[in-house]
C-alpha cells in the first residue's frame, strides 16, 4: 500500500493513499467536527462542519475533509479563525432546526448559548444519514429526499417501509435531530406499527 | 441529400447554393423567434404567403422564416431584402400594404419604420440605435438564416471551419488556437475554454464526452435559447470542432424542457447535418467520427451546474456533487467530460476560421470577444444585445437600451442572473468584463442585465432573488439551504417593518459564511444580491429597520396611501376605482382613505388625475388625522 506524508496542524502525518483528510487527521488524534459523515458511507459533504484549509503552492482553500483525499506534501489546518467562524455559524443555523444533544454539544464547543435565528419544533437536519445508510448499506432505498431548496424533506416510502422497516430499524439511531422516528411513523398514517413494542 | 465526402465537396455544395440564389431578388424575412411568435409572428408569415400567392408573386419573392433578431420588444419584425427595409410590430393587417407598396411598388411604408426619440424614421435594421452600437458576431446571422435549412447556414460559410479543422489542422493545433484566442466560458464562471479542453484531452480514460449546457435557468435570460432556436448549426459546428480537438466521439446537448422550439430546431439540424455527412461516421470523409444526443432537462435552475447536469444525464436527480476531481477529468459516468455553454460553443467556428489573433483583437485584456446580454427591466429598448467585452454599462443601457423608460431616474443595474449583484449609478462607467464585474461585487453570470429605476426598493429586490434561490437550491448543504431560509426570513421581516437592530450585521455574517462554505457555486454566490445591495444601498436597509420607511415606496407594510385634503377636487375617480371600497367621499367633499380597509393596491394613486396629484404615498411617518366628515374641497381657481 502506498503511503503519503502530509502536514496537519503542524504535525507530520503518514497515511495510506486514498484516505480522506478526516481519516488522516483522526488517526493522528486531531478532532474535526462532523455531522453528515459516517465511515460506512460514501462522502457526502453536506453539513460543511468538517471544512479545513488546505494550501498548495501558497494558494489556500477550504475543502470538506470528509471527502477530500490526502495528497503528498499537502499542508492542512483544521482550525483557523475563519474555520471557527464558519463552524459557529453553521451550528447556529442548525440549532434553529433542531437543538438536540449532538447540536447542543457543538454549540457549547463553539461558545453559542442560543441561536440568533428563528427556529421552532425540532425538524430534520437533512444530513442524509438515514437515506444513505438505507441505500448504500442496506440497499433498501426506503427513505428518500423529496423536494428541493428550503422545501427539501425526508420521507419513508410507505409500501417498502411496511415490509422492510420493522425488521431493520437500523437507521433510527443514526438520526442526530431526533425526528426520524416520527417521520417513520408518518408512513403508517396512524395505523399501529408492527413490532412497535421494540421501542427506540 | 447525399453525404459530402471531402472539404472540396462541401465547398462545391456551397457554391451550388449561392449560384442558385439571386442577391437582388426580393426576400421577406419574418422573425419567428419566441418573442415574435408570442406576438403572432406566425400569422404575419401566413399572411405574406397568402398575399404573395394571391398576387401571383411567388416567383419574384422569397419568404424566409428566421430566428430571433434580438429586438423582441418591437416584434414581430419583418425585414425586406435586398434593401434591408426593417418593419416593426407588423400585424397581418399590414401585410397587403407591405406587399403592394414595398414588394411591388419599391416604396417604404413609413408608419412601420423605427422612429427614434426625436421622431426620425430609420429604414435599415442596422441603423437603428439598438443595433448600431452592437457587435453581433453570434447573433448577427440569425436574421439571415432559416434555422430549419442547413443550406442557409452553409451559404454563409457554415461548416467551413469544421473542414479547416479536420483537414488543415491537427486536434492539438485546434486546441492551441482556442487557447490563444483567450475565449472564456460564457456559462458564468468565465473559465478559459482552451485550458478546460486540454484538461479533458489529457485526462486518462476513454471514452471522453463533450456537452452543450443549454439549461439556461436564469429568470429573464434567453440568449442561449435564441441562438439554439435561430442558429443551431453554429453551436453544433463548434461542438464537433471541440470534440475533434478533445478526442471525443460522443456528445450531448442538455436543453431544458421548456424550450420546445430549440429542441425541434436542433433535432432538424442534427438530422440535416447527419444527412450531409457533417455528423456521424467519417465526418466529411475524414477519419473522425462523432455523434450527438439531445437530452431534455427537467428545468431546474440548479441542474445547470456542471456536476448536477452530468448526474441528470446519467438519469439521476440533478444535484451538485463534490467536485474535488474536476468534471473535466471525471464527469459523465466518471469519464473525462468537457462542458461548455451554448454561447461558448457558438464562438468556436469563427475562432477557427478567422484565427485567434482576430478574436483576441476584440474585448479587453482579460476578456476577449463579445458577450450577449438580455437587457430587460426599466429600459426603453429591451431585448438581446451583443457587445464587445469592455463596453461600459452606460453605453449598453443608454446608447443601446435608450436609457430608463418612462422618464424615471436610473437607480441600479442587476447583472449576472439571480446570484449576481446590483450596481448603482456611480458604476455606470464600469467596463463590462469578467474581472470588472467581479471586483464591483457583481458578476457576468450568463449575461442577465436588469435595469432598475428610482421606484425600485433594493431590499425588496434582494428578497426577490433570495426567494428564487431558496426555492431553486438543491437543498443539500447546510450553508446554502439553511442560510437562504434564514436570509429570506430576515429580509421578509425587514420589508414588513419587523427589522431589528443587528439584522444587517447578522445578514452580513451569514452571507459571508454562505459564500465561503457552500458546496457548490449556487450557494457560494447566493449571497451576492444581498451583499451587493448592502454595500451600495445600505441606507435603504437602515431606513426600513430604524425608521420603518421604504424610501422607494414599494414595501406594502411600510407605506400608506393618503389623500392630501387641499389638493382633492372630489372628482370621485379614486373612490369609484378602489377595489376595497376604502375611500369615502361625495360630490364636493374631500375624499378620505379608510386605512383599516386599504389593501395598498395603489389604484387610487394611479387614477388620480396628474393635474390634481392629490393621492400620495407616505412611508416612515404617521398618516395625518383624517379631515372631519363632510369637509368641502377647496376648488382650484
Ligand atoms: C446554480 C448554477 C446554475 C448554472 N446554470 C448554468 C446554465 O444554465 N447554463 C450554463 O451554461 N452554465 C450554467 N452554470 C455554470 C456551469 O456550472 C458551468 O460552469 C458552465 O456550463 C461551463 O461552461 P463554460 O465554461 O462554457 O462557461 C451554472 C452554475 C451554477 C452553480
Ligand atoms: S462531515 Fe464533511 S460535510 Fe458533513
Ligand atoms: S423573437 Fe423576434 S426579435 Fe426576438
Amino acid at each position: 500500500m502506498e503511503t503519503i506524508t502530509l502536514e496537519i496542524d503542524g504535525k507530520k502525518v503518514e497515511t495510506a493513499k486514498g484516505t480522506t483528510l478526516l481519516q488522516a487527521a483522526r488517526k493522528a488524534g486531531i478532532d474535526i467536527p462532523t455531522l453528515c459523515h459516517d465511515d460506512r458511507l460514501a462522502p457526502y459533504g453536506a453539513c460543511r462542519l468538517c471544512l479545513v484549509e488546505i494550501s498548495r503552492n501558497g494558494r489556500k482553500r477550504l475543502v470538506a475533509s470528509c471527502a477530500y483525499q490526502a495528497e503528498e506534501g499537502l499542508v492542512v489546518r483544521t482550525e483557523t479563525e475563519k474555520i471557527v467562524r464558519i463552524r459557529r455559524m453553521i451550528v447556529e443555523l442548525l440549532l434553529a432546526v433542531s437543538a438536540t444533544g449532538p447540536l447542543q454539544a457543538l454549540g457549547q464547543k463553539y461558545g453559542l448559548k442560543e441561536s440568533r435565528f428563528k427556529g421552532g419544533q425540532p425538524k430534520c437536519l437533512l444530513c442524509g444519514l438515514c437515506v444513505r445508510y438505507c441505500a448504500e448499506v442496506k440497499k433498501n432505498n426506503v427513505t428518500c429526499f423529496v423536494g428541493r431548496g428550503i422545501e427539501r424533506d425526508v420521507v419513508f416510502l410507505s409500501d417498502l417501509s411496511h415490509t422492510l422497516c420493522p425488521v431493520c430499524r437500523e437507521c433510527l439511531p443514526l438520526c442526530p435531530s431526533g425526528t426520524l422516528y416520527s417521520l417513520y411513523l408518518k408512513g403508517y398514517n396512524g395505523a399501529p406499527e408492527p413490532g412497535s413494542n421494540k421501542g427506540v | 441529400m447525399s453525404k459530402l465526402n471531402s472539404a472540396a465537396e462541401l465547398k462545391k455544395f456551397r457554391q451550388d447554393i449561392l449560384a442558385g440564389r439571386d442577391a437582388d431578388k426580393l426576400c421577406v424575412t419574418i422573425c419567428l423567434g419566441t418573442g415574435c411568435l408570442a406576438c403572432k409572428g406566425d400569422k404575419v408569415h401566413d399572411a405574406f404567403v397568402e398575399e404573395i400567392r394571391r398576387r401571383g408573386l411567388e416567383d419574384r419573392v422569397d419568404i424566409r422564416r428566421t430566428g430571433c433578431h434580438g429586438f423582441c420588444e418591437q416584434g414581430p419584425l419583418v425585414v425586406v431584402f435586398p434593401k434591408e427595409i426593417c418593419y416593426l410590430k407588423v400585424t397581418p393587417a399590414d401585410v397587403p400594404e407591405i406587399v403592394a407598396e414595398t414588394l411591388v411598388g419599391g416604396k417604404v411604408v413609413e408608419r412601420l419604420l423605427y422612429a427614434g426619440p426625436d421622431g426620425r424614421k430609420i429604414v435599415h435594421e442596422g441603423d437603428i440605435p439598438f443595433y448600431k452600437h452592437q457587435t453581433r458576431l453570434i447573433l448577427g446571422p440569425n436574421r439571415l438564416i432559416d434555422p430549419t435549412r442547413i443550406e442557409d447556414y452553409i451559404a454563409l460559410g457554415g461548416y467551413s471551419a469544421l473542414a479547416k479543422a479536420l483537414f488543415v489542422m491537427t486536434p492539438v493545433e485546434v486546441l492551441d488556437e482556442v487557447k490563444r484566442s483567450g475565449l472564456r466560458g460564457r456559462g458564468g464562471a468565465g473559465f478559459p475554454t482552451g485550458t478546460k479542453w486540454e484538461t479533458t484531452r489529457n485526462a486518462p480514460g476513454e471514452p471522453k464526452y463533450v456537452i452543450v449546457n443549454a439549461d439556461e435557468g436564469d429568470p429573464g435570460a434567453y440568449m442561449n435559447r435564441s441562438v439554439l432556436e435561430g442558429n443551431p448549426h453554429s453551436v453544433l459546428e463548434g461542438l464537433i470542432i471541440g470534440a475533434y480537438a478533445i478526442g471525443a466521439h460522443e456528445g450531448f446537448i442538455y436543453v431544458r424542457q421548456e424550450y420546445p422550439l430549440a429542441v425541434a430546431n436542433l433535432t432538424v439540424a442534427l438530422e440535416q447535418a447527419r444527412g450531409l455527412g457533417l455528423l456521424g461516421d467519417h465526418i466529411l470523409g475524414s477519419e473522425f467520427s462523432f455523434d450527438v444526443t439531445i437530452h431534455r432537462g427537467a428545468g431546474a435552475f440548479v441542474s445547470g451546474e456542471s456536476s448536477a447536469l452530468m448526474t441528470a444525464i446519467e438519469g439521476r436527480v440533478g444535484e451538485p456533487r463534490l467536485k474535488y476531481i474536476r468534471t473535466a477529468v471525471s464527469g459523465l459516468w466518471e469519464k473525462p467530460t468537457n462542458l461548455n455553454n451554448v454561447e461558448t460553443w457558438a464562438n468556436v467556428p469563427a475562432i477557427v476560421s478567422k484565427g485567434a489573433a482576430w478574436f483576441n483583437g476584440i474585448g479587453t485584456e482579460g476578456s476577449k470577444g463579445t458577450k450577449i446580454f438580455s437587457l430587460v427591466g426599466k429600459v426603453r429598448n429591451t431585448g438581446l444585445v451583443e457587445v464587445p467585452m469592455g463596453m461600459t454599462l452606460r453605453q449598453v443601457i443608454f446608447d443601446i437600451g435608450g436609457g430608463v423608460s418612462g422618464g424615471k431616474e436610473f437607480k441600479a443595474v442587476q447583472t449576472g442572473g439571480p446570484s449576481g449583484g446590483c450596481l448603482p449609478a456611480g458604476h455606470l462607467d464600469l467596463p463590462v468584463d469578467f474581472e470588472e464585474l467581479d471586483k464591483a461585487g457583481s458578476m457576468m453570470g450568463s449575461g442577465g442585465m436588469i435595469v432598475m429605476d428610482e421606484d425600485t426598493c433594493m431590499v425588496d429586490t434582494a428578497r426577490y432573488f433570495v426567494r428564487f434561490l431558496s426555492e431553486e437550491s438543491c437543498g443539500k448543504c447546510v450553508p446554502c439551504r439553511e442560510g437562504l431560509k434564514q436570509m429570506l426570513g430576515l429580509l421578509d421581516n425587514i420589508c414588513a417593518g419587523r427589522g431589528r437592530d443587528g439584522d444587517i450585521e447578522l445578514l452580513e455574517e451569514l452571507g459571508e459564511v454562505m459564500t465561503e462554505a457552500s458546496l457548490c457555486a449556487l450557494g457560494a454566490t447566493a449571497a451576492n444580491p444581498l451583499l451587493s445591495t448592502l454595500k451600495y444601498f445600505r441606507g435603504e436597509y437602515e431606513a426600513h429597520i430604524k425608521e420603518k420607511r421604504c424610501p422607494a415606496g414599494v414595501c406594502k407594510d411600510l407605506i400608506r396611501y393618503y389623500i392630501v385634503p387641499d389638493k382633492c377636487q372630489a372628482c370621485q375617480i379614486c373612490a369609484r376605482s378602489c377595489p376595497a371600497g376604502a375611500i369615502a367621499g361625495d360630490k364636493g367633499l374631500v375624499h378620505v382613505i379608510d386605512q383599516a380597509k386599504c389593501t395598498k393596491c395603489g389604484v387610487c394613486l394611479e387614477v388620480c388625475p396628474s393635474r390634481f396629484g392629490a393621492v400620495t404615498k407616505i412611508s416612515g411617518r404617521p398618516v395625518p388625522a383624517p379631515v372631519a366628515a363632510g369637509t368641502k374641497v377647496q376648488k382650484r381657481k
